[in-house]
């Protein structure tokens, strides 16, 4: 096994898991809302985008439409229904589950069911050698993004006055409310953003817990291919069981 | 004894109608009729814990399966000895859901959801994933129907369903029990209010570690009838979409009923294997049951239904009354002005 190409592609995956992460951590700690579809988002971003890209051949057209579909369909989902079910858990796991299967048969019938590849944009389909070994330049592109977008949020949450907002609605929704803070109004703003990309409860937590994830997952997978799932969902039960509110979570 | 009958005839009633539909339906639908049974003593086992304790796994078929898988190993490789294959998975199930449920029983609401799902995938992915154990993710075809130790072919699916009637019938009852006896009323007073009934000196961590411990029996006996019905089983039956297709039938036919799963049972399984005849689209089919059953139907939809009716007549009572109310007061003052003006 090749240690180094290991871990270059963990860091990779786990860019790209933090891009799903940090949304997922800010709807589920700022709007307590338990979104099962968020893959579902995840999927129909990568459709879009393809299919963008199959008409007009241009990448940066196929992101920029697949940031303005998807977050539209998550803003009709969440202001027609997930909205009447404030602060009840259960029958929002539900009914994201219940989007789930509809998303996912939404791209079935749109774009059928064999997996199709996304061409790479031309700049980045080569390969850059590192230390003696071969890594596709489109993985870097990827880590960039993520260091990109993991900066960003960080500025926005932790410098500017919708971010402390923001940080206030989770640390205390009624006061946040109660010093003038719309709060319902931040959440459907929120939730744009979460549907791009996201991230609070923790975006730290996101962080570190994607690159947890992702090497737990690529070395489980090198080493234990048997156990390769179970390395992953042991420490989230584990966690919860023990560290409920995250590593990171206060 | 008024509490227990209610629900005591649903579950009577159901199996005897059962028993009588054997002989005259064709053999698909009755072959359909199991499997709505079987699974609904799995969902009857989830709404032990999610209607009656208040705690939402999205996790349960980690123990229908493990009683599917267990049952189908020890039938391959050992014997199809049905007792010994129902002791086996019970004691494998009790023992996972021994550990698991240490771990599940420190959180309570969202994060009870997310741990009872993450334990249940840890299964799933170890049988998906380790070939060693029961063949990954191909699953284990050609288990052979149960050996009861005494004259009763169960090859025949009208004998088979039959005896899933029993098997319901049982498990069906024992429920309705366990429930209505004092220790079931000790966990409905738990889920009204924990706090108070530890004031009042309850264990409340014992008994529901116990109402976990027994409901996953239950549904681990549900996996068992299943594999021996499906003569097959994978590890669909241990994910996630499982434990939440469970949960769609509890609160489909009402939470906290205990008979309103079979009802949900009913639906779901007519929704999977009627309309995929009508339409590719099944997918959207289950996934609109589950939004629509949510958003319009969070009590059951019995439930639902009765509550507005009730609604109806409280409300039908409530403007009798008032019109009533109104002509006394009418007739009360204008004797009252009568006598004003007799004075």
């Amino acid at each position: 096994m090749n240690w180094g190409i290991q871990l270059l592609n963990s860091v990779s995956f786990a860019m790209l898991l933090f891009l799903i992460a940090s949304g997922l951590t800010l709807i589920f700690g700022l709007m307590r809302i338990a979104n099962l579809a968020h893959g579902s988002f995840f999927l129909l971003g990568a459709y879009v985008g393809l299919a963008v890209l199959e008409k007009y051949e241009n990448f940066a057209l196929a992101a920029l439409a697949a940031c303005i579909i998807v977050p539209l369909v998550g803003i009709i989902l969440h202001s027609v229904f997930i909205n009447r079910l404030e602060g009840k858990e259960l029958p929002q796991v539900l009914l994201t589950f219940g989007f789930m299967f509809i998303l996912a048969d939404l791209c079935l019938y749109l774009w059928g069911g064999t997996p199709q590849t996304l061409p790479k944009p031309e700049i980045f389909s080569s390969s850059v050698d590192v230390a003696g070994m071969f890594f596709p330049t489109y993985r870097f592109f990827v880590v960039g993004c993520g260091l990109i977008i993991a900066v960003a949020l960080w500025l926005l949450l932790e410098k500017t006055k919708i971010g402390a907002m923001v940080r206030a609605g989770v640390d205390d929704q009624e006061m946040a409310r109660a010093v003038g803070v719309n709060v319902p109004m931040l959440f459907t703003t929120v939730f744009l953003v979460v549907v791009v990309i996201g991230g609070i409860g923790s975006v730290k937590g996101a962080f570190v817990g994607s690159l947890v994830v992702a090497l737990l997952d690529n070395f489980g997978k090198t080493l234990f291919p048997e156990l390769s799932l179970f390395t992953i969902f042991l420490p989230m039960a584990l966690v919860l069981a023990f560290r409920p509110k995250g590593l990171f979570g206060k | 004894m008024n509490r227990i009958k209610g629900p005591f005839f649903t579950i009577i009633v159901v199996a005897i109608l059962a028993a009588i539909a054997i002989p005259i339906l064709p053999s698909y639908y009755v072959s359909l009729m199991a499997q709505v049974l079987i699974f609904a003593i799995f969902a009857m086992s989830l709404d032990l814990i999610v209607g009656v304790v208040g705690l939402p796994s999205l996790g349960h078929a980690a123990y229908f399966g493990t009683g599917a898988y267990v049952a189908g190993l020890i039938s391959l490789r050992v014997s199809p000895n049905f007792w010994l294959n129902v002791v086996a998975a019970a004691i494998v199930s009790l023992i996972i859901a021994a550990i698991f449920g240490l771990l599940v029983m420190r959180t309570v609401g969202p994060t009870f959801l997310m741990i009872t799902m993450a334990l249940a995938q840890l299964l799933w992915g170890i049988v998906y994933k380790w070939r060693e154990i029961a063949n990954g993710e191909d699953g284990l075809p050609g288990v052979p129907r149960p050996n009861l130790g005494f004259a009763w072919d169960l090859v025949q699916i009208q004998s088979f369903t039959f005896f899933v009637v029993l098997c319901f019938l049982v498990c069906g009852l024992l429920l309705v029990i366990y429930v209505k006896s004092p220790f079931g009323s000790t966990l409905l007073g738990i889920r009204e209010s924990e706090s108070r009934m530890r004031a009042l000196g309850y264990n409340v961590w014992l008994y529901k570690y116990i109402a976990y411990l027994s409901s996953a029996m239950v549904a681990s006996f549900s996996g068992v009838l299943f594999v021996y019905y499906n003569n097959f089983i994978n590890p669909n039956y241990l994910s996630m979409n499982f434990s939440a297709k469970a949960m769609l039938m509890v609160i489909l036919g009402g939470a906290g009923t205990l008979v309103g799963p079979i009802f949900g049972s009913l639906v779901v399984v007519m929704l999977e294997n009627v309309v995929s005849n009508f339409t590719q689209r099944w997918m959207t089919m289950i996934g609109l049951t589950y939004v629509i059953v949510v958003l319009f139907f969070p009590k059951g939809v019995l439930g639902t239904i009765r509550q507005r009716l009730e609604i109806r007549r409280a409300g039908a009572a409530t403007a009798a009354a008032a019109a009533k109310a109104v002509a006394a007061a009418e007739k009360e003052s204008s004797e009252v002005g009568r006598e004003a003006a007799g004075s």
